[in-house]
């Protein structure tokens, strides 16, 4: 019962102005109320525009084909809202799954039974978590150093692992995971696997006293050694939980892809991060839930699908989603400024917004225009 | 930064050489040259040391206005964007415009590279979006620019004209121009951080965000500028990336912002902010155009090149941090 | 309480904002909606030529010829595909090209076995799936167009070689794609395999590596080849971006005339080369033909006009009739070899 003191101590030293935005320690339904009711309606809004745009999107088959895409991404996430919580991040994830899955066909190729594999595979992964949580919890690397560093071992590992090898023919039984649909319905396995393990993750945030550990860490890490959490060890587990459910992500996508190359996975991490921010989650610690997590996957989810539908280049979906995570933190932080200090109507204030419109318009007008040759009447 | 306690008392001279703060990476540097070398002799050689300074060139422009921003407790990932945004825009109005004089060329990609820079700088010094979020996504939206731009398009070699070229490629006293850019954006940034004002300031900024409050609406300018410096910074980059590769494509650059941000870290900037030198940053790259260097040159199996360098990125980082330790230790005694 | 409330209101309008707006750009690429499957009058039907990634000249020369095709057909022909060359971003559209019910896909595979169920998924709804450039592993794909047969690529790589070092030989080296490149790595073993052969002895191959088909590494790597063999003669990238990466590090070391570059690659990103004597030869196929052969045989599949058997016999425009070999294959001709007599012919 220490950290609920700890916390809300933290909470009373913060300015004013941010209590009504942070509160970190209200209800868990006063929680839901605020990002994850936007989320919620976004959703919704998206399930309408995309019904609406295209018949094809309401279609049970298709919806559940397309859910099974962004499973490895969920699994990943759901352990990263704890490291973010922290305060902390992990970039190697990917990398991770990565590794662990070109583990497990290298000895598939050695005629390792796959189950073996894939459970060497994910000790591998564990032990790639346990050297993120020694560098970060006990040589107090910071994590952004210690997982760039280490986003670039365990992919390299990978190639060192299978280069140019590849782990194909799994059997059934295995691609299952990534594949195959629970008996008697449409939903993907993994979907299933996925629901299951995002309800436990957020009961653990949630409800148990680790999960306030993990808040009050991310709200003042200082406060809470001395009030005698275990900072250190539960940094170290929650870098190993993240390892182990890289890996499990990892056999996944080897089981949809049913075949490994060292490439699997590559540049997933920053979809991971910007999937837990856009739920809500401060990258600055102490803030975040579960459900809000798991919403935005939902809602980043729908918008690529949907943007998929109607033959949206990948770029410009990458524009949408890019959009989507900065506006959902600037708008609400726009606001809370307008609405703390008011909008200074003075003449610098005009002077500054008029020069920076002026800029960016000057910007996207040679943006549009630069591939003519308009230029060619002045240095002619 | 720089710890230089002239307090010499009985220590032996390792301990005075742990003094400072790049002696850990000028070791690793130093193991790093002996190994390769008696591997592959060629290391050791001008023409060598040459192509390793030409390959670093761009990453030290970049990698010093990266430092910038780390030094005010941030970080920039959306340089790697915004390299190749700028170079497709620079090499598309050259090819429109082949007669258009080439500083109007750099002057016009730093000029893009500003107004990139000075939209990030705006998001999170005015909009108060966390550094990481804001850049994550300006990652995403200037390489989907780029598409929008080239429309899928790229720019070959010969369509580009040799005076372009010639702007990274040429040689003024037998140094290539892109070694003297570098040199000289290094030049810039050493007199700018330490013999400014705002260059302190954005030390202070970074190491003591609070007490820096005390300058109110400095600090937000600040980090408003030290974001658009590095646009220019970008910008730059980017002019020289489509003149050094003679193309430009729309995954120029892909993924160079983290080398940017290894590069700064290796070199021994503090990520949470205010600690950092030039001459760290320096060895920092030096480090990295080594290993990649090296690694292809010792014949080693290409699969180990990315899991040395990642090795090599923790033991940079871990010796660093061991090392500032002792001399914490040292210095309290 | 109600501060909070004008927050979301306010977050939910500019939100909304965006999401319309993105939707609203999804009209732009594309003006038709793809048609229903199958037996569709030929101006409803709706093919996708999937490249391994977007903005690579190599792929864009195959879409010129796509929709070449497609105006003959009176089909219409998208051209969507993953920005980088990755599986993963490659599955996830073909997902929602599959679930539009598209009336065909033709596909080069970014990972042969990774879209297996991908492509057996598009099978099964109906959707005729042909692969060219890049195939997919048994069963994810109905037809393989291949540009040209692995044995002819790999005598050719080694040939132009000898051609370049002359009857003396001297060292090689490969520069290749990725590590995991099925068509670079068949050509390769190809290439090994004739190296071993006596007409070839004088040939030395020093090593292999990788440049993952970008530009940068490729330049990197070139260098590093030409530093630690001092007497290496001939460097062998049998990738478009290879080959000119190769090519600029020898014209920026100044080794014109004493270090070579050969392999595959396009002509446009290559004619100053072969010009200056860098690159005195290359080989590729015709890319443009590739991309129509392609969407003649999806069509031919798609309409029911053949059902892509071994022995099926159809005609493919100007290119004249294709019978499908028993590997489920066919064949678009030799690799056509590029020297500066010719390059001026060709622009793609």
């Amino acid at each position: 019962m220490k950290a609920s003191t700890v916390s809300s101590t933290a909470a009373a030293s913060q300015p004013a102005n941010q209590i009504n935005v942070n509160a970190p320690r209200k209800s868990f339904l006063a929680r839901f109320q605020r990002w994850e009711w936007m989320l919620v309606a976004l959703v919704v809004i998206a399930i309408v525009i995309n019904s609406r745009l295209t018949p094809y999107f309401l279609n049970a088959q298709n919806l559940s084909r397309t859910s099974a895409d962004f499973m490895e991404l969920g699994l990943m996430m759901l352990p990263m809202v704890f490291i973010i919580i922290t305060g902390n991040i992990d970039l190697s994830v990917a990398s991770n799954l990565g590794m662990c899955a070109s583990f497990m066909a290298v000895l598939w190729n050695l005629h390792v039974n796959i189950w073996i594999a894939a459970g060497a595979g994910l000790a591998l992964a564990t032990l790639g978590g346990l050297l993120n949580g020694f560098l970060i919890a006990k040589v107090k690397l910071p994590a952004l150093v210690a997982t760039l560093g280490t986003y670039a071992f365990f992919r390299g590992i990978a190639y060192v692992l299978l280069g140019d090898q590849a782990g194909r023919g799994y059997p059934p039984a295995f691609t299952y995971l990534g594949q195959g649909k629970i008996p008697g319905t449409l939903i993907p396995f993994s979907v299933g696997l996925f629901a299951v393990l995002a309800v436990v993750f957020g009961l653990v945030l949630h409800r148990t006293t680790f999960g306030r550990y993990i808040f009050s860490i991310g709200n003042n890490e200082n406060a809470s050694i001395y009030a005698g959490v275990q900072v250190a060890r539960i940094k170290m587990t929650i870098y190993i939980v993240s390892g182990f459910m890289a890996g499990l992500a990892g056999l996944v996508l080897a089981a949809r892809f049913g075949s490994t190359r060292p490439d699997i996975g590559t540049g997933l991490e920053l979809t991971v991060i910007t999937a837990a921010v856009l739920g809500g989650v401060d990258i600055n610690g102490g803030i975040g839930t579960m459900p809000g997590a798991v919403l935005s996957l939902l809602l980043i989810g729908l918008v690529r699908f949907g943007m998929g539908l109607k033959n949206v280049q990948d770029q410009v979906q990458s524009i949408a989603i890019g959009s989507l995570l900065i506006l959902s933190i600037l708008l609400a932080s726009v606001a809370r400024t307008i609405s703390a200090s008011g909008l200074k109507f003075n003449w610098r204030n005009i002077a500054t917004a008029a020069a920076f419109i002026i800029v960016f318009a000057a910007f996207f007008f040679f943006f549009f225009w630069s591939r003519a040759p308009v230029l060619k009447s002045v240095f002619g | 930064m720089t710890v230089k306690t002239p307090t010499a008392s009985r220590s032996n001279l390792l301990l005075t050489l742990t003094r400072y703060r790049e002696f850990g990476i000028i070791l690793i540097i130093i193991i790093l040259a002996v190994i390769v070398t008696l591997r592959a002799p060629v290391f050791l050689t001008l023409g060598n040391f040459r192509d390793i300074l030409l390959d670093i060139s761009i990453l030290v422009i970049v990698a010093l206005a990266q430092t910038m921003v780390i030094l005010t407790h941030g970080i920039d990932l959306s340089v790697g964007s915004v390299i190749g945004l700028v170079a497709m825009m620079v090499a598309f109005t050259i090819k429109a415009n082949p007669t258009i004089p080439l500083v109007v060329v750099v002057l016009l990609g730093m000029a893009l590279g500003a107004i990139l820079g000075s939209f990030n700088g705006l998001i999170i010094a005015i909009g108060k979006v966390p550094p990481i979020i804001a850049t994550l996504g300006t990652l995403s939206i200037y390489r989907g620019m780029i598409f929008l731009y080239s429309k899928g398009y790229w720019i070959p070699p010969f369509q580009l004209p040799d005076t372009f070229k010639l702007l990274s490629k040429g040689t003024f006293l037998g140094i290539p121009h892109i070694i003297i850019f570098a040199i000289v954006v290094a030049i810039l940034v050493y007199y700018f951080l330490n013999y400014t004002r705002t260059g302190r300031d954005i030390y202070a900024v970074g190491s003591n965000p609070d007490a820096a409050q005390y300058v109110g609406i400095r600090k937000q300018r600040i980090i408003f500028l030290v974001y658009v410096l590095t646009g220019i910074a970008a910008g730059l980059a980017g002019v020289l990336w489509a003149s050094r590769f003679e193309s430009s494509q729309t995954n120029t650059a892909l993924g160079f912002e983290l080398q940017t941000v290894a590069a700064s870290i290796v070199g021994g900037v503090s990520i949470s902010g205010g600690v950092g030198t030039v001459p760290g940053v320096l060895l920092g790259a030096l480090l990295l155009g080594m290993i990649n260097n090296s690694v292809t040159l010792v014949r080693i199996s290409p699969f180990w090149e990315q899991a040395a360098q990642g090795l090599l990125i923790l033991i940079a980082v871990v010796s660093d941090i061991l090392i500032m330790r002792r001399v914490q230790r040292n210095k309290s005694k | 309480m109600k501060r909070n409330t004008f927050y979301i209101v306010l977050s939910a309008v500019a939100m909304l904002s965006i999401l319309l707006s993105a939707c609203g750009t999804a009209a732009t690429p594309t003006t038709s909606a793809p048609a229903p499957a199958t037996s569709a009058p030929a101006a409803k039907r709706t093919y996708v030529l999937v490249p391994k990634n977007l903005g690579n000249p190599y792929f864009d020369a195959a879409n010129t010829g796509a929709q070449k095709a497609a105006t003959e057909l009176g089909v219409t022909v998208l051209y969507q595909g993953p920005t980088t060359a990755d599986a993963t971003a490659q599955i996830t559209m073909l997902n929602a090209l599959i679930a539009q019910k598209v009336s065909g896909l033709a596909i080069s595979a970014d990972d042969a076995d990774a879209l297996v169920p991908t492509g057996q998924a598009a099978i099964a709804a109906g959707i005729p799936v042909v692969t060219w450039d890049s195939n997919i592993a048994k069963g994810g794909t109905q037809l393989f167009v291949n540009q040209a047969d692995t044995q002819g690529i790999g005598d050719s790589q080694v040939q132009m070689a000898l051609q370049i070092t002359g009857p003396d030989g001297g060292e090689i080296a490969i520069l290749s794609a990725t590590a995991q490149a099925p068509n670079q790595n068949a050509w390769i073993e190809v290439m090994k395999t004739d190296l071993a052969k006596p007409e070839y002895a004088k040939l030395k191959l020093d090593t292999i590596v990788y440049g993952n088909d970008d530009d940068t590494t490729s330049y990197n790597q070139a260098l590093a080849l030409i530093k630690t063999y001092p007497a290496l003669k001939v460097i062998v990238a049998p990738t478009s971006v290879g080959i000119a990466a190769a090519a600029r590090a020898v014209k920026d070391q100044n080794l014109t005339g004493k270090v070579f570059v050969t392999g595959l690659g396009t002509p446009n990103a290559l004619r100053d080369y072969v010009k200056s004597n860098i690159i005195p030869e290359f080989a590729l196929w015709n890319v443009p033909d590739l991309g129509y052969l392609t969407i003649y045989a999806l069509d031919a599949i798609a309409s029911g006009k053949i059902k892509g058997n071994p022995g099926d016999t159809f005609t493919a425009g100007t290119l004249g009739s294709y019978t499908i070999a028993p590997d489920n294959t066919i064949l678009l001709g030799k690799p056509f070899i590029f020297n500066k007599d010719v390059i001026d012919k060709f622009n793609f």
